[in-house]
């Protein structure tokens, strides 16, 4: 694969290198106005896709139930922006329109993505709107031909809105079967890191501050962000502050999945989410330029405010409560972020509000009666009990109260040591050039101060 | 009688890699075992069942591998029910009620 980059060119029609700026600096918001398209221009897009303008519903019997637990005066107003409302069932509808329209405005025939999630579904779905082609990649199945409910699921529907699924056996080699597809189809590389995978989610943000406004009058003290590969963070961030809303944390939350290789055939399937876990959030937040596009459009460590995980028994046990006290059935996947802010919510007062940002559609393969049957099967003890007791991989323990929901912090500072670790790998950290410290400081949020005493602290380790 | 008409849908398997050819830092587990391709579309001409044959996919693209399966299913589902999630909500709604 030495033409992965003349390949990943092709199939984008954007050439990277304009970007560059110093050895490890790139000009970052250049990169995502070359698109063209401002956030008015990127909602009339997906207005015309019958994307976006979702509901936003306010949680009023969890609010209350919150409120009962708190201590006085304490228990944010819970909204949650339901996001399933989408074409085909999530807020990857957001992502694929745009890159879609542009697949279709460059004159490309068909296009192909690589994602084992919803975004293959929202890819298919625009793709048929646009009356494109479109091959969707999955890492699908183990080396017994095993595959999860939701990812059989999700094929399922990429298949009825029209798409080729090429299903694959676990391994990183995806990327490069990718590749070959795209070279051999010359189709447009729907990547889910593309500046158009970006700026199709700032409008979600953007949505959520307009509507927070409009009617209560006020930002939301926090919104609640499901957190992978790192797209939802920085899109939804970008589109908070792009309405102008500054004061409102930014908060990262992945389903644990500590000690789960993400390569392994014989871990593949003793995880019950397949995406929205830290599997995909931690390599990616400190690491994001792994992906399939030179710079990765999803740079959320420049947002993040705070990221916290959850485990797969406190989410299964929140979709419940959402469906039995607000009436709404919604996939388990969506829900992580709600289960972190019925804890979160505990600490804000009373007239504060927090947002979940999204829901996802629920179904066959998609619903934790279906995922946890199917943990079960693969010898994964469930039962009720104290949700501290959970182990990625050996046990789901679902809470058997409200008062046992628990959100675990991951340590920024760690996170931003690594993400530098990783940036300066093989450089000189004694020769970095001004352009170099200050783009390091924005990918980690940090000032110019933070980076110099890195330097001071790292350079003879790592020189 | 193991002839498939052509035009019926099925499902063909490739194995992209052998074990020896796949990337050297996978764990072993994965490295293990072949890296495997499986796709489904109409058989392009009358086939054997595990044997070689063409398909041609959804979006348009014949491909060729071994015929394993004819008329795919889904075979995800429910399944039976979970206890474990029963019983979540009554203790809740009697918090909303102040019944506790």
């Amino acid at each position: 694969m030495q033409r992965r980059n003349e390949i990943i060119s092709n199939s984008l029609k954007v050439n990277y290198e304009q970007f560059q700026t110093s050895p490890i600096a790139f000009d970052y918001e250049k990169m995502m106005t070359v698109l063209g398209y401002n956030i008015k221009e990127v909602m009339k897009i997906q207005k015309e896709a019958q994307v976006g303008n979702t509901p936003l519903w306010e949680l009023k019997q969890l609010t209350k139930l919150i409120r009962n637990i708190s201590p006085k005066g304490k228990g944010a107003r819970i909204l949650m922006k339901d996001e399933a409302a989408n074409p085909s069932g999530s807020f990857k509808d957001r992502r694929a329109s745009l890159a879609v329209y542009e697949a279709k405005k460059r004159g490309f025939t068909g296009v192909v993505a690589a994602t084992s999630g919803n975004y293959g579904a929202a890819v298919a779905s625009q793709a048929a709107k646009q009356g494109l082609k479109c091959i969707v990649l999955q890492e699908a199945s183990d080396s017994d031909g095993i595959g999860q409910p939701e990812i059989i699921e999700k094929a399922r529907k990429c298949e009825s809105l029209g798409a080729e699924v090429v299903q694959l056996s676990v391994g990183p080699e995806l990327f490069y079967t990718a590749l070959a597809t795209l070279d051999e189809t010359k189709y447009f590389n729907a990547s889910l890191y593309s500046p158009y995978a970006i700026a199709g989610v700032e409008t979600l943000g953007y949505e959520i501050a307009s509507e927070v406004q409009q009617q209560f009058g006020k930002e939301p003290a926090a919104v609640c962000i499901t957190h992978a590969g790192g797209g939802n963070v920085t899109g939804t961030a970008r589109g908070l502050r792009k309405y102008g809303n500054i004061q409102t944390k930014i908060i990262g939350v992945s389903v644990d999945l500590k000690g789960l290789h993400m390569a392994s055939d014989q871990d593949f399937n003793r995880k019950s989410f397949t995406t929205g876990h830290t599997g995909f959030s931690i390599p990616f937040t400190t690491n994001p330029d792994r992906s399939d596009v030179p710079y990765n459009a999803a740079r959320p460590l420049r947002y993040l405010d705070q990221f916290i995980t959850v485990t797969q028994g406190e989410v299964f046990y929140t979709t419940e409560l959402l469906a039995k006290l607000e009436g709404l059935e919604r996939g388990p996947a969506g829900n992580t972020s709600l289960a972190a802010a019925l804890v979160l919510a505990q600490q804000l007062d009373e007239d504060e509000i927090i947002v979940v940002q999204e829901t996802e559609y629920t179904g066959a393969g998609k619903h934790p009666v279906a995922q946890l049957n199917f943990a079960k099967k693969q010898g994964i003890n469930v039962y009720k009990g104290n949700p501290e007791e959970n182990k990625p991989g050996s046990t789901i323990v679902i809470p058997e109260h409200i008062q046992q929901l628990r959100v675990e912090e991951i340590d920024l500072e760690r996170i931003r040591e690594s993400y530098l670790r990783n940036k300066l790998k093989n450089q000189n950290i004694n020769k970095l050039n001004t352009e170099d410290k200050n783009f390091l400081a924005k990918e980690i949020n940090r000032d110019l101060n933070y980076i110099e005493s890195y330097i001071n602290r790292n350079s003879s380790v790592l020189s | 009688m193991n002839i498939v008409k052509k035009g019926t849908w099925v499902e063909v398997k490739n194995i992209i890699l052998n074990p020896e050819d796949r990337l050297s830092q996978l764990p072993k587990d994965t490295k293990e075992v072949p890296y495997e391709m499986k796709v489904k579309g109409f058989l392009a001409n009358d086939a054997n069942i595990n044997e070689n044959a063409t398909i041609r996919t959804l979006s348009g693209r014949l491909i060729k591998g071994e015929l394993t399966q004819l008329q795919p299913e889904y075979n995800h589902s429910f399944g039976p029910p979970v206890i474990e999630l029963l019983h979540i909500g009554e203790e809740e709604i009697n918090i909303l009620n102040n019944r506790q």
